[in-house]
């Protein structure tokens, strides 16, 4: 049990690549740094896959538990300071752990992160090799890798909150690794800053979870959640799951957050297929997954997930049709397979969503290393207009991306087509048929997958070559070490799908059942509560191989094969100036697609202030500035009216005070008295003498009077 | 020899005593009103002694009292005089008016 037991040692691994990186990687040669920062996610992937044999040894032998590992307490020390009552009234403590959890769920994870993550950072190793910054890009590229699996290892929301705002930081960084370019710039901005509104969502549900269940320990929480104490429809799971879900959006990019990714492709392209592909942007899909024991109390969230995911789907799927940047076209796809996944999750698949994750990391991340292949190839150029006839030229390319191409559009015996059709069929078999108006979204957007996914493949591999001679003369097959990743991933593209081969094709869904200790519980809950238990994946396979799934099933290959017909008539000989059939059957309509639905418009109205009406903001930021404007104007103004109105007051009672008060009542009877003794003061001579002589004179009156009488 | 009558003696207090007013109402210094006091009073006195001798002898207790009276006086009116003199440098009693109103 060495590597379960040293589970920590994982994320450790790219953390010292970048940590080298950050202190020596200017003095170091281009070699060095890939020997020590791929050398660090190669052991890292050695390591993982020895963890999960041995944690496979371990669920073995403890009735599949999870493998939990503490370090050390991290947050709250046993001292009382973070204490808190709890919706119950009883005090617990916030307290989160530096801990590992293990359990298939994150074996996954941690299987395909370290693995793709390998064979990327591999190809970056030609992809970067002319451009500056080497040592710098390698060293975000291992610090994203840390996060990541800090991300996914963590056992509790605060541990996970950490590598969630970690990858958020690297895709800043990456995406902004051209710095030097506005847009780029711009674009980092933008996925930061779109992201912090999602991590905002998560970290309000992380404090509604920490206050509801008085801990945030992933184990705790779900055995609390799956004790029966709490209803379904609960209202604090469900603003808790809904917060959670918003933080996802964020991160997985998701209607109305989604507006950051295709923004992201500014990044190196080894980053859009790493971080923007294959498994930063599953991050939120793991997060739902992990809390997946809440969700299931709150079929309101769950349906807002189905939703939401279902919606984000067509939408992106509709806006890729139309693009022409590649790296745009595999950047909608990607926003409309989270879609997918988050359909499934939405209809309690969650085994079927994690599922396509699975596959979507394999061949997603070569549809983005393969466009990085033409990319490099065309001397930069991404514009597939300009490019054409690039089969005989760069054929490894070619012919992986086309593996990729039939696994995500969904053509049988393609790793895309298992996990997808699995989703599509969780969701037509949950119990009420409102959810065949999610199937008919999912179907539907089946069938647009597959036409931008083969006019992409149209427009730059075959036709007439469309670019500039120069540019044609320098078109060469990219170096070994970036087609080898490119045909490893090809070979899982393919074979993916095996893992979980539904039992409808007498497989026997070997990942679903891997997955089972972890959802499985769910669908007992379900069923003590009344509802239909149609939840875990791999468990209702084998009652319901109905002939509606083999209908379903048809009908999805015939979309598939039906979008890539409609592209192959189309696209198949498009030279100088071809015409997009959407732009010639309305062209509206094409505006409106090609322009994105004008959603970054709208948002320009709506939220960031940048529409402007004689200088006056719109929007969200408009309102601030009219709230402003009548704090300033109306709430002030009464407030100074009040202030004003008292000094009128006081002025009016100052002069009341002195004219009437002190002028009249007070002064006038004193100037009356003086007026009335002024006479008096006259005889006041103040010369002792004349009172004397007065004295004397009244004396001899008195004489006189007397001696006269 | 006509023999000193009490008319003789009340003809003396009188002159004496107009002699008083007359200083107290002319003289402008301080020290002599307080003398021209003394002779007011010093006539008064003459008078109770001759009427002393009609009467019996209340008129002279009462003499020896004003006296002590008259002693008092002159010891507080030069008193304040002295004051006054420190303040004012004069003893003239028609610069004293700041009693006045």
């Amino acid at each position: 049990m060495f590597f379960l037991e040293h589970i920590w040692v994982i994320p450790l691994l790219p953390a010292f690549g970048a940590a080298m990186m950050f202190f020596f990687g200017r003095k170091l040669q281009n070699r060095s740094v890939s020997a020590v920062c791929v050398g660090a996610v190669v052991i890292a992937f050695v390591f993982s896959c020895l963890t999960v044999i041995q944690y496979n040894h371990f669920a073995d032998a403890h009735k599949h538990a999870p493998f939990e590992k503490v370090l050390y307490t991290w947050l709250g020390s046993g001292t009382g300071n973070l204490t808190y009552l709890t919706q119950n009234g009883t005090p617990a403590e916030f307290k989160a752990e530096a801990g590992f959890l293990l359990d298939p769920l994150n074996a996954i994870w941690l299987l395909f992160v370290t693995g793709v993550g390998m064979l990327i950072h591999i190809y970056s190793i030609g992809y970067m090799g002319h451009e500056g910054g080497y040592y710098r890009f390698f060293g975000y590229l291992n610090l994203f890798m840390f996060s990541m699996l800090t991300l996914i290892l963590a056992n509790n929301y605060a541990m996970l909150f950490v590598g969630w705002e970690g990858v958020g930081l690297c895709s800043y960084l990456l995406i902004g690794f051209y710095f030097h370019r506005q847009s780029a710039s711009n674009a980092a901005n933008k996925a930061f800053i779109v992201n912090r509104i999602g991590d905002a969502g998560f970290l309000l549900g992380l404090f509604t979870v920490a206050w509801y269940f008085g801990s945030i320990r992933f184990t705790t929480v779900t055995s609390l959640a799956r004790s029966g104490h709490f209803s379904v429809g609960d209202p604090i799971i469900t603003a808790a799951t809904l917060l959670f879900f918003v933080g996802a959006c964020g991160k997985s990019a998701q209607i109305p957050l989604y507006i950051w990714l295709p923004d992201a492709m500014e990044g190196p392209t080894p980053v859009s297929a790493l971080i923007h592909a294959a498994t930063m942007v599953t991050a939120g899909v793991y997060m739902v997954a992990r809390s997946n024991a809440l969700f299931v109390l709150a079929p309101t969230s769950m349906k807002t997930v189905a939703i939401i995911g279902a919606l984000t789907a067509i939408f992106a799927a509709s806006i890729g049709l139309v693009q022409n940047d590649i790296k745009r076209v595999l950047a909608y796809s990607t926003v409309s397979q989270l879609g997918y996944m988050f359909l499934a999750l939405g209809v309690g698949a969650f085994a079927a969503g994690v599922f396509h994750v699975f596959t979507h990391a394999f061949f997603k991340a070569l549809l983005f290393l393969g466009s990085g292949s033409v990319i490099h190839a065309m001397s930069g150029e991404q514009d597939m207009r300009n490019m054409g006839d690039l089969h005989r030229r760069i054929p490894i390319t070619h012919w992986t991306m086309f593996f990729a191409t039939l696994a995500i559009a969904g053509i049988p015996g393609f790793a895309g087509f298992v996990s997808k059709d699995a989703i599509l069929w969780e969701a037509w078999s949950k119990d009420t048929s409102a959810y065949h108006v999610l199937w008919i979204i999912g179907w539907f957007t089946a069938f647009m997958t597959a036409f931008y996914m083969f006019r992409l493949m149209y427009l730059t591999f075959h036709g007439q070559p469309r670019m500039s001679h120069e540019v044609e003369h320098h078109i060469h097959e990219s170096p070994k070490s970036m087609t080898m990743p490119l045909v490893i991933l090809a070979f899982f593209s393919i074979f993916a799908g095996f893992l979980g081969w539904p039992h409808s094709l007498k497989g026997s869904d070997r990942f679903g059942e891997y997955l089972k200790p972890v959802f499985a519980p769910e669908a007992q809950v379900m069923s003590e509560e009344g509802k239909v238990g149609q939840v875990a994946a791999g468990l209702h396979e084998e009652e319901h191989t109905t002939p509606t799934e083999y209908v379903l099933m048809f009908l999805s290959i015939g979309v598939a094969v039906g979008g890539w017909a409609l592209a192959r008539r189309f696209y198949h000989r498009a030279g100088e100036g071809y015409k997009e059939p959407i732009a010639v059957a309305s062209p509206s309509f094409y505006k409106v697609l090609y322009n994105k639905y004008f959603v970054d418009e709208g948002y320009d109205y709506l939220f960031t202030g940048r529409r402007k009406i004689d200088g006056v903001r719109l929007g969200v930021l408009g309102l601030g500035d009219a709230s402003a404007a009548f704090d300033t104007k109306v709430i002030d103004g009464t407030v100074n009216a009040a202030g004003w109105m008292t000094r009128a007051i006081g002025t009016v009672s100052r002069w009341w005070d002195t004219v009437v008060i002190d002028g009249i009542l007070v002064n006038g009877p004193a100037i009356l008295a003086r007026l009335v003794s002024y006479p008096v003061r006259l005889v006041q001579w103040g010369l002792v003498q004349w009172y004397a002589f007065v004295m004397v004179i009244g004396l001899l009156g008195f004489v006189v009077y007397y001696v006269a009488k | 020899m006509v023999p000193i009558t009490t008319f003789h003696y009340l003809v003396t207090a009188a002159a004496l005593f107009v002699l008083g007013i007359i200083g107290v109402l002319t003289r402008r210094n301080v020290v002599i009103i307080l003398m021209s006091i003394e002779l007011i009073l010093n006539a008064v006195n003459l008078n109770l002694v001759a009427f002393s001798r009609l009467y019996g002898l209340h008129g002279q207790v009462f003499a020896i009292f004003v006296i002590t009276d008259a002693a008092a006086e002159a010891a507080v009116g030069l008193g304040i005089l002295i004051a006054f003199f420190r303040n004012k440098e004069t003893v003239n009693v028609d610069e004293v008016d700041l009693l006045k109103w």
